[in-house]
């Protein structure tokens, strides 16, 4: 692993303890180019150091976590984001990735897995923690009858047998190396599935995740 | 009390009963035909046995038509006619006969180990003893014909106890059963046992005043009555106290019984809470923040158990869904273990029987993955399909080789294999040294659940 460039990093967090906390688990893995702990500060700081990949979390003062990562997409659409959250609710994560984040994970995440999602974001691969596929595989379950709702793409409004098996191994807590042996594919097939369910989760219209965007007024 | 007679086969025989006996491989069958050596052949040949297979009470008929190779419903039919024209000595013959024969495959006779059973015996002497006042108050009143009945009635009354308190379990359930509509007394159902006394006490009553008014034309008639009334007397003050010593004596018993079934209960519940904890509090004795919580915990868990009924590691009306409960496992499992528990689940569905034992599989297994795992996340995954829920228990700890465990542990084996296996859900667990665990079950979903979801 030390053969890999280190990813540049910054981390968005209004809890000053949680910042250094994670900056010490990172350790040598990444470099942090930058802190912030509001909106606003983090939006100007994040387009001046450019990083890598932002560590954000989903709930900030000035209008939560959504708010930087739709202002930086509008500039600086190669910055990737990572969110975080120590919160349980569907609809916070759901309209952060719907914003543009490139994953998921919970605050209680190991050190050595968070330098796994960061690396995994910064090559521009998805990162879903077990909750995120529970939410999506909810999300997008079959409707009940006489609820259908006439779907405007179905390409993207339905989950593929694989994608869903892919996620079913997430949320019950496999890695992505372990998912690869029990379906018999390779690690970067895993990932493409993954990164096709983001690609589904951001473009979709279905009820549900159109429900949870606009309850966080974001369309 | 001439319930000791064989039935008649009608309504007793399961259907191909005939047949059966044909075809049966008997060892008995064998004999047929050796001639002089039928009735000389019973201490040299194999001895009598009674039946196991084709008996209707005892199995006394169909072990002798076996053993001397007759069809067994002639036998029967003989017994019949015989302890009907003894005047029931036939049939106090065949209790004891059902005492002294050995069932089929079996050591000792019933008679050997009713020996050593003191309280059999006074409760056998007892009820005799009241047998017999009961016929001398009857010769009293010069109804000859009745008397004849009780010794057979006494004999076989008696042997009926004892074979009841000494034989196997299910020859017991056999004597139960043809007691039952004679025993309404002491039977279960309270209604027929009002019925039969209800009964019993007309008829006694008529009678006595019936006996009283006849009386009245000679006085001297009344003699004979007071005689008895004295005889009645005397019979409760001698032998009263002791008949009800033998009635308290059985009360007692039974009480034991209850009490220590329910001493059982009590320590396996003890053991899946209050020993678990204490024996985590020693493994965690450095660290007081945890000991702590986890005295809390218990504490918790105790008084809802003694003062709300509340069974501990039960999981009931505090969770309404499937969900629900899985986040109460999270809860509790992390409140308790100190181990983060990473809990999902897709889709919902309220609780029935059958989800509540998922549940308290689920529970066990993630309790069992904190505690020898060494990981310090477990991973909980519930997803709620149409047909089926699914529960997934993860640790990436330190795995076992599922083919080492003795099959006689009990935590995995027994309390989620059999749990699930008991309400038609299964079990498994993949598991290899170094490489985690992980416990998969699986629960079909009943249709009231179903529909409601």
């Amino acid at each position: 692993m030390s053969g890999q460039p280190r990813p540049r990093v910054f981390i968005v967090d209004d809890h000053g303890l949680f910042r250094s906390g994670v900056r010490s688990e990172l350790g040598d893995d990444v470099e942090v180019v930058g802190e912030a702990e509001d909106v606003a500060p983090a939006i100007d700081r994040i387009a001046e150091t450019l990083p890598d990949v932002v560590l954000l979390d989903v709930h900030l003062p000035g209008g939560g976590g959504q708010a930087v990562v739709t202002a930086m997409k509008q500039s600086h659409p190669q910055v990737r984001f990572l969110a975080l959250s120590a919160s349980d609710a569907p609809e916070d994560v759901i309209a952060v990735i719907r914003a543009g984040a490139r994953g998921y994970v919970t605050k209680t995440i190991s050190g050595t897995e968070l330098v796994d999602a960061v690396r995994r974001v910064a090559a521009g691969d998805a990162v879903f923690s077990p909750r995120l596929a529970g939410f999506v595989l909810d999300a997008f379950a079959a409707a009940p009858p006489g609820q259908q709702l006439p779907s405007l793409d179905p390409e993207l409004d339905q989950l593929t047998t694989r994608e869903r098996e892919v996620l079913r191994l997430i949320a019950r807590g496999y890695t992505y190396k372990e998912i690869a042996r029990e379906l018999f594919i390779s690690i970067k097939t895993v990932e493409t599935h993954v990164s096709s369910v983001l690609r589904k989760l951001q473009l979709s219209t279905r009820h549900q995740l159109a429900r949870w965007a606009t309850e966080r007024r974001l369309a | 009390m001439v319930v000791v007679e064989e039935p008649e086969p009608t309504g007793w025989t399961p259907p191909g009963h005939a047949a059966r006996t044909e075809d049966r491989p008997w060892p008995g069958h064998r004999h047929f035909g050796r001639g002089p050596r039928r009735w000389g052949g019973w201490h040299q040949g194999e001895p009598l046995r009674r039946a196991r297979e084709d008996r209707l009470v005892g199995g006394v008929a169909a072990g002798l038509a076996a053993r001397i190779g007759r069809d067994v419903t002639t036998v029967r039919i003989i017994f019949v006619v015989a302890a009907v024209l003894s005047v029931g000595f036939f049939a106090a013959a065949y209790v004891v006969a059902w005492m002294l024969i050995p069932m089929q495959g079996a050591q000792r006779n019933i008679a050997g180990k009713a020996l050593t059973d003191r309280r059999g015996l006074a409760l056998a002497a007892g009820y005799g003893s009241l047998v017999i006042i009961l016929r001398i108050l009857v010769s009293v009143f010069r109804v000859g014909w009745l008397g004849s009945f009780f010794w057979p009635l006494a004999i076989a009354g008696a042997g009926l106890i004892l074979i009841w308190r000494n034989a196997d379990k299910d020859e017991q359930a056999m004597v139960q059963n043809l007691v039952q509509p004679v025993a309404g007394l002491t039977a279960k159902s309270r209604r027929a046992g009002f019925i039969i006394r209800l009964t019993v006490a007309v008829i006694l009553l008529v009678s006595g005043i019936t006996a009283l008014q006849s009386a009245h034309e000679n006085i001297a008639l009344l003699r004979p009555l007071a005689g008895v009334a004295l005889l009645i007397s005397a019979v409760v003050v001698l032998l009263g106290p002791w008949w009800l010593r033998i009635a308290r004596d059985l009360v007692v018993e039974r009480q034991a019984r209850v009490r220590a079934e329910e001493r059982a209960d009590i320590a396996a519940r003890v053991h899946d809470s209050v020993l678990q904890t204490l024996a985590l509090i020693q493994r965690r004795a450095d660290q007081p923040q945890q000991v702590k919580a986890l005295a809390r915990a218990q504490e918790r868990e105790l008084r809802s158990w003694l003062f709300d009924g509340r069974p501990p590691g039960s999981i009931d009306q505090a969770a309404i869904t499937l969900a629900g409960g899985i986040r109460l496992i999270q809860q509790e499992v992390e409140a308790q273990h100190g181990v983060a528990v990473e809990a999902v689940t897709v889709g919902d569905c309220p609780l029935d029987d059958d989800l509540t034992a998922l549940l308290a599989a689920a529970r066990e297994a993630t309790v069992n993955a904190v505690k020898w795992s060494g990981a310090s996340v477990v991973s909980l995954f519930a997803e709620v399909e149409p047909g089926e829920v699914s529960v997934f228990v993860r640790d990436r700890g330190q795995g076992f080789d599922p083919a080492a465990v003795p099959s006689d542990r009990k935590g995995l084996a027994e309390s989620v294999r059999a749990r699930m296996a008991r309400r038609g859900g299964l079990a498994s667990v993949r598991s290899a040294p170094g490489e985690g665990t992980e416990v998969s079950l699986t629960m079909p979903r009943a249709a009231t659940t179903r529909s409601q979801a």
